[in-house]
């Protein structure tokens, strides 16, 4: 539980997303804990590993966090997803104070039908609160589901659908070797 | 680089800007091509689906880019949007030299006689300024024909019985058909529906030096690895070049047109690429920067004699933007359909694109390009689950399974679906920005319920087990197929330019781009732009050889 190293990271975003400081800054700093993160804390992380097995599951195929989900948020969040930075802070900690307040625990220790039914209720927009007003509960579940559909199932050079898993899931050979794929039906 | 005075400036090196460029380089003008974007290699972003020309969530891999450009959305309550290229709001072709031409899906369409003159086919629509082109298809046909050999087309016109009549077969040989072609055309067939291989601009056979298609499954959206796809970028733009007689000045955008004290166009204004502004006089000025992109242009071009821009006096500059409602249905099958023979779209019918009891004008129905992972994740029949694990299932499982039977409808065009230039918004270089609002004509839903419901009854046909139609709603239409902004005809009070595509009132000044379409047809637009091309091309550098300098 670090949730103070979580706070001076959160705090530097802030500041290189002024235009204070730079990502760069965060290489460099001396924290606490080194972090395989950019935006992320580790609390989110996990947070975000769990929502992510839960839109894309794992069966006999990697779910989404194994396929590299949270890491392809991560990323994206520091560069092309900038703009969704806020949301996110907002929205996790949303899910994590929901959690504790109904169920007394934080979403990864819930067990599985309840994690999955907390997210059909953000889906649906059910959720209460004041975080979740004005459409903010299924906006964000939008933003999650559709990250992490990306994360599963877009390129691999953006940190997720690592190895092409969901590329040999579909049947999909990578390499594509025009003429020499091998399907088996 | 030069600044000295040329004979022409064309802007916007994609589809029509290209053509024009060769054309006037050829027949010996002096030429500056500007492109606000640059030359992009295929590897740049290789066959990245998350940033590609089709699926833009994290970027628009052919520009433009999210940091400099925006765009003022009205919403239909009244209020505004700021958006991005790689929002589908911002109603995005590409920036780059070959613009749309370098990531298309490359069908490469004629459009029918009938799609010239559809208020004398189908009579006035109520509400809809629905008109004759000034040109028939007889005039733009050796146009089609420069198009589809200069550039390349592989095809069998002899297959499409509904086509306008043609002197000259296409240059290279159809594409055999993929596993889902052959099982659609003997359904196709059965039905008694006259299927054929879709006319493609990519090499079937080595053609023009670059090698032909190895069809890979990344094609539409994507650049091609191999140059096999034919674009402006690899055809007319370095034969325009190699003249000697064209300067191709990339990551140039312009801002406006120069207008001197007596009202004439003298040239350009431009950022250059280190962001500074230049100038660049000619004695024509070309725009082809796509039917979102001319309007600004012009709008933004005023002066004493053009209070409300260039071309603008009786309000038609930007008006009747139209694209193609997109519109089918899928189907599921019990066995593979899929072999992974890209682009995956290569077989249609013409069947439907005309003379349809009680709808006007119709569209063409064609398999579609193969859709990669993710784009197939927002696939799914009505009512299932959106994401878990019967989501994971149904991905793996129909990925193979699904085949899509899909068309452009020819729509409507509506005075109020336009482009304005927002009075607040400006792009990264100062110029006020496109402000897009209107919505479709309520005639286009019909169309989509039509050709849709075809699609449906083709796909029961050929033994799906289940089947779902998709139309798409009544929101502002444009996007990939934008056109029609600045419609040609020879009433200056209902018209921007002449049959020539030369705004009126301003004897040196031509569009050559989709902006020119008074319809735009049941076919995906690119062929027709470069047609236009020609067709404007043709005119200036024959009158312009005729010693006519266009004062
Ligand atoms: C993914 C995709 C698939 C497609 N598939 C097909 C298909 O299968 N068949 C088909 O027929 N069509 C297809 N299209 C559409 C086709 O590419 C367009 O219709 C066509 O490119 C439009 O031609 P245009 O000349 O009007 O504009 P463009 O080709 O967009 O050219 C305009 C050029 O002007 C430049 N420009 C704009 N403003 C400025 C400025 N101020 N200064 C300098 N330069 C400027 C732009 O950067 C651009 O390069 C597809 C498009 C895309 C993106």
């Amino acid at each position: 539980m670090d949730d103070k190293a979580g706070l001076t990271r959160r705090e530097f975003m802030k500041l290189a997303a002024a235009g204070t400081g730079s990502l760069t800054l965060l290489a460099g700093c001396a924290g606490p804990k080194e972090s395989r993160w950019v935006f992320l804390t580790e609390d989110d992380a996990l947070l975000l590993g769990s929502i992510a097995d839960q839109i894309v599951p794992p069966d006999e195929w990697p779910g989404g966090r194994e396929a590299g989900v949270v890491t392809f948020i991560d990323r994206q969040l520091a560069g092309p997803y900038s703009r969704f930075q806020a949301d996110y802070r907002k929205g996790l900690d949303a899910v994590t104070g929901t959690c504790l307040k109904i169920h007394g625990k934080r979403f990864e220790n819930l067990p599985w039908e309840q994690q999955l039914s907390f997210l059909k209720d953000m889906e649906a927009g059910k959720l209460a609160g004041d975080a979740w007003k004005d459409g903010f509960c299924s906006r964000f579940f939008e933003l999650l589901r559709n990250h992490s559909m990306q994360g599963f199932y877009g390129s691999p050079r953006h940190g997720g659908n690592r190895n092409y898993v969901s590329y040999k899931m579909m049947g999909l050979d990578y390499p594509q070797i025009v003429g020499q794929n091998r399907y088996r039906s | 680089m030069s600044k000295h005075h040329v004979q022409a400036v064309v802007i916007g090196a994609g589809a029509g800007g290209g053509v024009v460029a060769k054309e006037l380089s050829v027949a010996g003008l002096s030429v500056v091509l500007f492109e606000r974007g640059d030359w992009v290699p295929y590897d740049a972003h290789d066959h990245d689906e998350l940033i590609s020309q089709r699926t833009t969530v994290l970027g628009n891999a052919y520009g433009p880019d999210d940091e400099r450009y925006r765009r003022v959305v009205v919403n239909d309550d009244g209020s505004t949007s700021i958006v991005t290229p790689s929002d589908g709001a911002y109603n995005n072709v590409a920036a780059c030299v070959g613009s749309g031409t370098v990531s298309y899906g490359a069908m490469g369409w004629r459009f029918m006689a009938e799609d010239f003159r559809m208020k004398s086919v189908y009579g006035q629509v109520e509400g809809s300024t629905l008109e004759d082109w000034p040109i028939a298809y007889e005039d733009l046909e050796h146009c089609y024909e420069k198009a589809e050999w200069e550039i390349g087309v592989s095809g069998d016109a002899k297959l499409n019985p509904f086509a306008s009549p043609r002197k000259k077969e296409y240059p290279m040989p159809p594409f055999a058909y993929n596993n889902e072609a052959r099982m659609l055309e003997s359904t196709m067939k059965r039905m008694g529906l006259h299927p054929f291989p879709i006319p493609m601009l990519r090499n079937s056979v080595p053609y023009s030096g670059r090698p032909a298609c190895v069809r890979r499954r990344t094609c539409c959206g994507f650049g091609c690895p191999l140059n096999a796809k034919c674009g402006t970028h690899n055809t007319v733009i370095p034969a325009a070049l190699s003249t000697g007689n064209c300067e191709l000045r990339t990551n140039c955008v312009v801002s406006e047109l120069v207008i001197d004290g007596s009202g004439r166009i003298t040239g350009v204004a431009y950022f250059d690429q280190d962001n500074t502004k230049q100038l660049q006089s000619a004695d024509i000025v070309v725009i082809a920067a796509s039917a979102t992109e001319t309007p600004r242009l012009l709008l933004n071009s005023t002066s004493k004699q053009f209070p409300s821009g260039v071309g603008n006096r009786h309000d038609w500059v930007g008006r009747n933007l139209q694209g193609h409602a997109y519109t089918g249905a899928f189907g599921l099958f019990e066995e593979d359909m899929f072999d992974d023979v890209g682009p995956g779209a290569t077989i249609a019918v013409s069947d439907f694109s005309h003379h349809n009891p009680g709808i006007v004008g119709g569209g063409l129905l064609a398999n579609e390009f193969t859709r990669l992972p993710y784009l197939f994740s927002g696939i799914r029949p009505p009512g299932s689950p959106p994401w878990g694990k019967a989501h994971k299932e149904f991905q793996r499982r129909y990925f193979r399974r699904n085949v899509q039977v899909v068309g452009p409808i020819q729509e409507m065009p509506f005075f109020d679906s336009r482009v304005q230039v927002d009075p607040g918004v400006r792009d990264a270089w100062g110029i006020p920005v496109v402000r897009l609002s209107g919505h479709r004509h309520p005639k286009d839903a019909e169309g989509c319920d039509f050709l849709s419901r075809k699609a449906e009854t083709i796909l029961k046909e050929a033994g799906a087990f289940q089947t779902w139609r998709h139309g798409s709603g009544i929101g502002l239409s444009g996007g990939q197929h934008q056109a029609g902004t600045c419609r040609m005809g020879n009433d200056p009070l209902t018209s921007v330019t002449d049959r020539y595509g030369r705004v009126h009132d301003t004897p040196n000044v031509f569009v050559a781009d989709a902006s020119l379409h008074v319809t735009n047809g049941g076919f995906n637009p690119a062929l027709t732009i470069m047609a236009l091309g020609y067709w404007v091309g043709e005119y200036i550098s024959s009158q312009w050889q005729h010693g006519n300098r266009f004062t």
